[in-house]
């Protein structure tokens, strides 16, 4: 069963911009400029139930535009958009019922008053029963370790502890879907791998459908399956995520420190036989070597290397996420 | 809607929010007796020697005085600057994930800051008025009641006057001036400062065709027994009749809004 069920989703919007100088002002108050821009762009798109699917792009790309659609927050300008069996903005009320949201970037709980008082209310809301809030509260509010903190007001959380109780709340209802719009945004390495933690075992005890976007990929790897990679309002690419990976590199990344600083020119030189492209490190002494090949031609050419140049480390690393995207937003899709 | 408990539930979350501000409660109480007190003295050297202005004692009007910013209290809230910030902020987006309706919460967070401030603060400091200043209560319950009755009106045509300058933010992005603007023709044409009766003829006839005298000047004139007999009732038609009317451009301008709906700041 398809739980979201996306086709040719289209958001447009106005986008004023000012005329220079005084006398523009003055004409911008009876005319003003402006563009259609168009922020998602016929995106069609379909996930089945319990799939936790990445929702990756860069800045603007459209990310959270589409899930305010997918929500109901947006209506779209073209498009047709089923979400759990409904239409988002027309039956507003009855879907919200059936999904969770974290915005990662604004507080759904009252600021000023304790947390608990925050869950208290949004129970009513969403007309959980007590028994249902007993059993399936407790357990996330002992999976996210966030007793201690329900009775402070939300002001005074760190942003850590915040995110935390903000999960808790989405999940008040225990909805069948997921939204986190850059749940892990600003946070410390152990809140993240908490709340992965956590969303892989709803994800598996509740079969919840989880979209997520990020800008974090390790979020991504630890999570998801499927990635949908979306740039100026477009999927570029939409499937698993190791596939992906298998597509774009079928070499390995070497890194090399030397012991001097090294010119890329020489070695371009000792290693022209082999298929190879250099990047410079962090560091002069630092170079690293993208070779496209099996295992034995990336021995052939350390040894090559370190022949001509004396070293102080060396690592073999396989292409990460991060680099793949880059360079896919560099060079657009069509090495894949 | 339909489901009532939520409603009270943001009743009590608004005395919570209220009471963590205490230092907001302190301050309004100050405020308010200050401005009962300025126009105590002014009405006292207005009216000097003078028995009555325009049908009105110097009690009754010390009472009325006394009584309208005690109302006000009530009937006075802050949700069209909450919706103004609310949608500057962006943080409309979470209201519409909610499964309520937003107009229907706000105004409960409106009467939930209305009750406590009735409470705690319009009714302890009626009995301290009453010690200080010669203000004449009624000892009729219809009165009392009748009274009653007209700041429920008072609140509900306040409130819909606070929901559509709040909706206006989602066109004008900026309304802080406009919120300000509504402020002081409230304040002044409700017949808070000024009973509606001492305007100039062709003003009152004007201020007949508007809503604002349905907020403060009914409830008074009510209490002060300005309003006797028939004039009661047709008085509390008017609040009623604007209760009612009120709610066509609300829902217009809602549905619009909600179409148009972008979200500040991503």
């Amino acid at each position: 069963m398809n739980v979201i069920e996306v086709k040719e989703l289209r958001k447009e919007f106005k986008s004023y911009s000012s005329r220079s100088g005084l006398s523009g002002a003055f004409r911008d108050l009876f005319t003003r400029n402006y563009k259609v821009l168009r922020a998602v762009d016929d995106i069609s798109l379909q996930v089945k139930q319990g799939e936790m699917v990445g929702y990756i792009g860069e800045n603007g790309a459209g990310k959270s535009t589409t899930i305010k659609m997918l929500t109901g927050i947006l209506t779209p300008t073209g498009g047709e958009v089923r979400v759990n069996g409904m239409n988002p903005h027309k039956e507003r009320e009855k879907f919200v019922q059936t999904i969770g949201v974290v915005f990662g970037q604004r507080s759904q709980l009252w600021w000023d008053i304790a947390v608990q008082e925050s869950f208290r209310l949004l129970k009513k809301v969403y007309r959980v029963s007590d028994e249902d809030y007993e059993t399936h509260m407790k357990e996330v509010i002992e999976t996210l370790e966030i007793e201690p903190l329900l009775d402070k007001p939300v002001r005074k959380l760190s942003l850590g502890q915040r995110m935390r109780c903000e999960l808790a709340a989405a999940l008040i209802h225990n909805p069948p879907l997921l939204f986190l719009d850059e749940p892990t945004i600003g946070l410390d390495v152990l809140v993240k791998m908490k709340i992965r933690e956590f969303l892989k075992k709803i994800n598996q005890k509740y079969k919840t459908t989880i979209l997520l976007t990020t800008h974090d990929l390790a979020d991504i790897e630890a999570l998801c399956d499927r990635v949908v990679l979306l740039d100026e309002g477009k999927i570029i690419y939409d499937g698993r995520l190791d596939q992906l990976q298998k597509n774009w590199v079928e070499g390995k990344e070497v890194r090399f420190e030397f012991q001097h600083p090294v010119e890329l020119g020489s070695l371009e030189m000792v290693s022209s036989q082999f298929d190879v492209k250099w990047r410079q490190g962090e560091r002069s002494h630092q170079w690293i070597a993208m070779v496209d090949g099996d295992d034995d031609t990336v021995s052939k050419l350390m040894s090559q290397v370190m022949l001509n140049h004396s070293i102080t480390d060396v690592k073999i690393n396989h292409v990460s996420t991060e680099e793949i995207i880059r360079n896919i937003y560099e060079e657009g899709m069509s090495h894949g | 809607m339909g489901n009532f408990s939520v409603y009270v539930e943001m009743i009590r979350i608004r005395f919570l929010m209220m009471l963590a501000y205490r230092t907001n409660y302190y301050s309004g109480i100050l405020i308010y007796s200050i401005n009962i007190g300025a126009y105590y003295f002014l009405w006292q050297a207005i009216y000097g020697s003078q028995e009555s202005i325009e049908g009105m004692s110097v009690t009754q009007m010390t009472t009325y005085i006394a009584v309208a910013w005690m109302a006000r209290a009530f009937y006075f809230n802050n949700i069209d600057r909450e919706i103004a910030q609310e949608i500057q902020e962006g943080k409309v987006a979470i209201e519409m994930i909610r499964p309520y309706n937003y107009l229907g919460i706000k105004t409960m967070q409106g009467l939930g800051e209305g009750l406590f401030r009735l409470l705690f603060f319009s009714v302890p400091g009626m009995v301290i008025i009453g010690l200080a200043f010669p203000i004449d209560f009624s000892n009729s319950i219809t009165v009392w009641l009748l009274f009653i009755v007209s700041i429920i009106f008072s609140f509900i045509v306040n409130t819909q006057l606070n929901l559509l300058t709040g909706i206006l933010t989602f066109f004008l992005l900026y309304n802080t001036g406009l919120i300000r603007g509504k402020r002081v023709v409230i304040d002044l044409f409700s017949g808070l400062l000024l009973p509606i009766s001492f305007y100039p003829m062709w003003a009152q006839d004007i201020m007949g065709f508007l809503p604002f005298q349905a907020i403060s000047y009914i409830p008074s004139m009510i209490f002060t027994e300005g309003f006797t007999g028939a004039e009661i009732y047709s008085a509390l038609g008017i609040q009623l009749f604007w209760c009612f009317f009120l709610i066509i451009p609300i829902q217009l301008l809602w549905v619009i809004a909600k179409r148009q709906l972008i979200v500040q700041g991503g």
